[in-house]
């Protein structure tokens, strides 16, 4: 038998990208024996805990698959008529097959170097004039989280705008999606928004004062609309903001809400060929009036020019985002849902409006058939609605198991309701067994053109820019998806070492189950006995990040770090409160942290207090007692970044968590560098109480290009009666939850497969040694460059944890020369910058992962190096401070091949300046683009065709 | 960069420029506009606000960041500058001219207010 070749048993290896020899030679070059011994001399020692972690033994790619794809195949599929904002939908396989399976989509970071990332840029153009016709307002935002905090963004946004003579309150449609109204609530509170429910039939409720804003959902719960008809002149005549959570495919055939007086509109684009999931990943959409600009959360793309004058996208108007505003910011938003938001903008590209408006009134026909059919049987009045027939049931739950036995779920809102949603991909064959299953009988008649009563029939055209008349056949949306791709700077093509940001393998084990059936096809709302192989993934799952950080439960429902963030805030607010201790609302934030922090702080009703940071980066200890002292009456929280967000580990963290602990305060980590803790140190054994994990960074989630993401949160004991509850799918938790902070149980359940596979292929020991692996190639970057670049923030040893700094004032000083354009000049080499003046204004942060080779981490040393020694010729006169290469970076093809070359420097300096660029060029598609020219007169959709 | 001798002064980086003793106008300094980068966006008051020594009275966009403007001394809005508002481009060109902000009426310069030497000497603490 020994002749038989092992069979292959490492993921790891493939995981890591330096080999063993290679890390040994990093490990060498910096005076170390292992690698281990260099990551241990990092870490304080009284924090080291280097415990096996009680994982299991790592399987192979191919055992792993199949593991889960025979516990997933637990989960049952029968065809959902559930509803309820989740619907049946075709993801057309060009775009599943091109972006949802493509690393050339999947890998990017948020597009902030927008040279390299006009592709998405534009499909997020797209996605904005997408929803600005459906929904008929003037501005849309890039993609919110989901549909309920969509909903929860827009009062907020109103509560902002609140007139003095209107009151806190909102009234609430209570036709209002359970799980919109469930996340609202839990937003509404600690900002002493009050929600007052009423039912738009009756009229809008009398009170002393207008509420600030009216809140509805179109066509509501049960699928009507035809009420609003006399409500919202009224509720415009009162001067209150209109917020309307609209259907998206609704939009394409009735009147839309920007028509009838609404003032911000929100929803999901789920829809629009975005699979179930469970629940999620979905983008969410946001669209107001021009007058909400300022205040508008999210991501917003805009229209700018290049240096050459050719049109260019990049993102506006960042200053109103919590990066730069922080406690001021009017939400945390930082990861949205770009992946996702891409892919729905590319379903309204593919089938544009006829074919959207097809879908449509299909859906629209077989629902009126239906209900003619109900009606003829008693089982429905007369009545309107667009999709979803709700229709009264003395025996709800012997109906669900009727239908579940003909092959169908159904949504039972409450005890005395049944709810039918009829999508995309219902059929005839669909309708006739549920007449069946409902009267005995099958329908007679064929369905007919649908009817909309005449004031709610869309008679405005939308989607009339020429990208949404295009690319109707296959080839031609195929090319327009490639030409796209092209033009953005993915993992497909170099590293991108993004400080913070851990842009590490997303393997495509990890990335396959994402396509099963048995993943995304799942309603979230479907009973737990239904989802049987979910289920057991995610507790699997949750046990392992316990094992991992050393906590004790684990919540999967936030969406994001930041919503993490939220989440663990106001977890420790209830925990306060429930103590008798309401006071306790005073939040430490010292000054570097992320600006997320500082915003879901102020979101969980919480008042920050700034600590002061050292010169080396490090918490100042004496500031930290003395406002701790200060406060300790009303001290709620200390929020730190673990690693410090300067990545080095502080010395002094145990004794910052003693602080604040005997102050009576809690600990929140942000876990945003828990890459450098895994299998070193456990955050829930040195003092946190609540850290928050983003499985999009450490658990290989990709990034998407700007989401999806995934922020779950562990918590010590104290706190897990506490964590996310959901209104519809009771997990567990009780009353003493938090609330909820997504539509769905589980945040966004179908790409939780990918930090599972992660795991289980990886094994207790790979993950220590993709830490150290980390560890140890981001301090040889800091070795290699350190005599061009000045390496700032180190720990003890001189080490630095995943990630380093280099100070860029020197050189600005010395040639003008800003981290701007060295970013810049990074693309010409094929580069991704590193995070550009974060945490620290004038640096950049460089953060390799473990998954770079040692070849690969070279070459980036190599161009850093070479453009130290461009820098140089700035500096020494060779070349003019405002003409050189780094100045005129990128440079694009068309610059370099231009007839007249004024140049002083060639044109092989420019695009090729090292021998092996030629091997790999990537050729930005635009020049450097003017940012304040495009903020100052801002474009937001897509520009007519005579500027293409 | 200058900061013109007539005018007054705060550690904020606004100028006033007293025209006599009820109305002033009011900008920011030429080293402001060099911290900021290109402004973007300007949010002035309405004619007719109050504010205090100290309030904000309005913000500065750049494509950077966002700062709060605040009031050099007690007074109420006579007029703001809607042309400079639309030519942000001018701004840096002209901060003392036609780059003014907002005008008011006060009673008293109740503000900490620092003079153009004094300013200068300010400023170089900040680097």
């Amino acid at each position: 038998m020994s002749s038989i070749p092992p069979e292959e048993s490492s993921f790891a290896h493939r995981h890591i990208g330096a080999s063993d020899d290679d890390l040994m030679k990093m490990t060498k070059a910096l005076g170390f024996d292992s690698p281990e011994e260099l990551a241990l001399k990092a870490v304080p020692q009284n924090i080291i805990d280097l415990a096996p972690m009680d994982l299991p033994n790592p399987a192979t790619e191919a055992q792993a698959l199949n593991e889960l794809k025979t516990m997933m195949a637990q989960n049952d599929l029968a065809k959902s008529l559930m509803g309820m904002g989740y619907y049946g939908t075709h993801t057309p396989s060009v775009i599943a097959r091109n972006i949802l399976e493509n690393p050339s989509w999947y890998t990017q970071y948020t597009p902030y170097q927008a040279e390299i990332a006009q592709g998405r840029l534009e499909a997020l153009l797209n996605f904005q004039t997408m929803i600005t016709e459906l929904t008929a307002l003037d501005i849309a935002n890039a993609s919110l989280l989901d549909e309920a905090t969509a909903v929860s963004e827009a009062v907020t946004m109103a509560f902002h705008m609140k007139q003095k003579d209107q009151s806190n309150q909102v009234f609430v449609d209570d036709k209002l999606f359970p799980q919109s109204l469930a996340v609202l609530q839990t937003r509404a509170e600690p900002l002493g928004i009050e929600l007052v429910l009423f039912s738009p039939k009756k009229g809008l409720p009398a009170g002393e004062k207008p509420p600030f804003a009216v809140l509805l959902q179109f066509p509501d719960l049960h699928g009507e609309y035809t009420h609003l008809d006399s409500l919202t002149p009224l509720i415009k005549t009162q001067g209150s903001q209109l917020i309307v959570a609209a259907d998206i495919t609704a939009l394409t055939l009735l009147t839309p809400p920007g028509e009838w007086g609404a003032d911000i509109v929100v929803g999901s684009t789920q829809r629009f060929g975005i699979p179930m999931g469970y629940g999620g990943p979905h983008a969410g959409y946001l669209a107001a009036k021009d007058s909400y600009l300022r205040k508008m959360p999210g991501r917003i793309v805009g229209v700018s020019k290049d240096q050459h004058g050719k049109k260019a996208y990049r993102l506006a108007l960042a200053t109103r985002e919590q990066h730069i505003r922080r406690d001021k910011a009017t939400s945390n938003i930082c990861t949205a849902q770009v992946l996702l938001a891409i892919m729905a903008s590319m379903y309204a590209v593919y089938h544009g409006p006829e074919g959207l408006k097809t879908i449509a009134k299909r859906i629209q026909s077989l629902t009126d058939a239906l209900r003619e059919h109900l009606k003829a049987h008693g089982r429905l009045e007369s009545g309107v609605s667009f999709g979803t027939l709700a229709i009264a049931s003395e025996a709800s739950e012997a109906e669900r198991t009727r239908f579940y036995q003909a092959g169908y779920h159904i949504g039972t809102p409450d005890p005395k309701t049944i709810l039918l949603s009829l999508d995309e991909t219902t059929t005839w064959d669909d309708v006739q067994a549920i007449a069946q299953v409902l009267t005995g009988k099958t329908l007679k008649a064929a369905p007919r053109e649908p009817q909309i009563p005449p004031p709610w029939e869309r008679k405005s055209a939308f989607l009339t820019h020429p990208v949404f008349h295009r690319y109707h056949s296959e080839t031609q949306m195929m090319r327009y998806i490639k030409m796209l791709e092209r033009r953005d700077l993915s993992l497909t093509h170099s590293m991108i070492p993004l400080g913070s940001c851990t842009m590490k393998l997303n393997a495509a084990s990890e990335l396959m189950p994402l396509s099963w059936p048995s993943v995304n096809q799942l309603h979230p709302f479907v009973p737990p006995e239904h989802a049987q192989g979910y289920a057991q993934m995610l507790r699997q799952l949750e046990q392992w990040l316990c094992t991992i950080t050393g906590f004790e439960g684990v919540s999967l429902q936030p969406n994001s770090g930041a919503q993490g963030e939220y989440a663990g805030l106001l977890a420790i607010r209830r925990y306060f409160l429930d103590r008798g201790q309401p006071e306790r609302t005073v939040c430490l934030i010292p000054t570097s942290a992320h600006g997320t922090n500082p915003a879901s702080a102020v979101m969980a009703g919480m008042r920050v207090v700034p600590i002061r940071c050292d010169d080396k980066g490090n918490i100042d200890l004496e500031d930290l007692k003395t406002k701790a002292q200060k406060h300790q009456h009303e001290l709620s929280t200390m929020m730190i970044t673990y690693p410090s967000t300067h990545g080095v580990f502080e010395e002094g963290i145990v004794e910052i968590c003693q602080i604040v602990h005997e102050f009576g305060g809690q600990v929140y980590m942000d876990g945003a560098n828990l890459q450098a803790q895994i299998g070193l140190c456990y955050a829930g054994k040195f003092g946190p109480d609540v850290c928050h994990m983003n499985l999009h960074k450490t658990f290989c989630i990709p990034h998407g290009g700007g989401g999806p993401g995934m922020g779950p949160i562990a918590v010590k004991s104290h706190l897990i009666k506490h964590l996310p509850e959901h209104p519809v799918v009771p997990m567990g938790i009780g009353a003493q939850s938090l609330g909820s902070v997504s539509a769905a149980p589980y945040g966004s359940p179908s790409i939780l497969p990918i930090s599972w596979m992660y795991i289980r292929m990886m094994g207790a020991s790979a993950l220590k040694k993709a830490t150290v692996s980390a560890i140890v190639a981001a301090n040889y970057i800091a070795h290699r460059l350190t005599p061009a670049y000045n390496v700032v923030y180190r720990g003890q040893s001189n080490l630095v944890a995943h990630e380093c700094i280099i100070d860029l004032k020197p050189i600005k000083k010395a040639s003008g020369i800003d981290e701007a354009d060295i970013a810049k000049r990074l693309m010409d080499y094929g580069f991704h910058a590193p995070t550009v003046s974060w945490p620290v204004s004038h640096s950049m942060m460089i953060e390799p992962t473990e998954s770079e080779s040692l070849e690969e981490i070279e070459r980036f040393c190599e161009a850093m190096l070479a453009i130290a020694q461009e820098v140089e010729k700035v500096s020494s006169g060779v070349w003019p401070r405002e003409q050189n290469p780094i100045k005129n970076a990128p440079h694009t093809q068309q610059m370099v091949t231009q007839e007249s070359w004024d140049y002083p420097y060639s044109r092989q300096e420019a695009a090729f300046p090292l021998p092996w660029v030629e091997e790999n060029k990537f050729w930005p598609f635009v020049g450097r683009i003017d940012q304040a020219g495009g903020d100052r007169h801002l474009i937001c959709t897509c520009p007519p065709m005579d500027s293409y | 960069m200058s900061y013109p001798e007539s005018f007054s002064y705060t550690k904020d980086h606004e100028w006033v420029n007293f025209e006599d003793s009820s109305e002033a106008i009011i900008g920011i300094t030429d080293y402001a506009l060099e911290q900021l980068g290109d402004v973007v966006f300007l949010e002035l008051p309405e004619v007719g606000s109050e504010f205090a020594a100290g309030d904000s009275f309005g913000t500065v966009e750049s494509t950077k960041t966002v700062s709060d403007l605040y009031m050099p001394i007690t007074g109420k809005v006579t007029a703001i500058n809607s042309k400079i508002a639309d030519n942000l481009e001018k701004l840096a060109d002209d901060p003392y001219d036609a780059g003014w902000l907002i005008k008011i009426s006060f009673n008293e310069k109740d503000g900490e207010l620092l003079s153009s030497n004094e300013y200068e000497e300010f400023i170089k603490t900040q680097e």
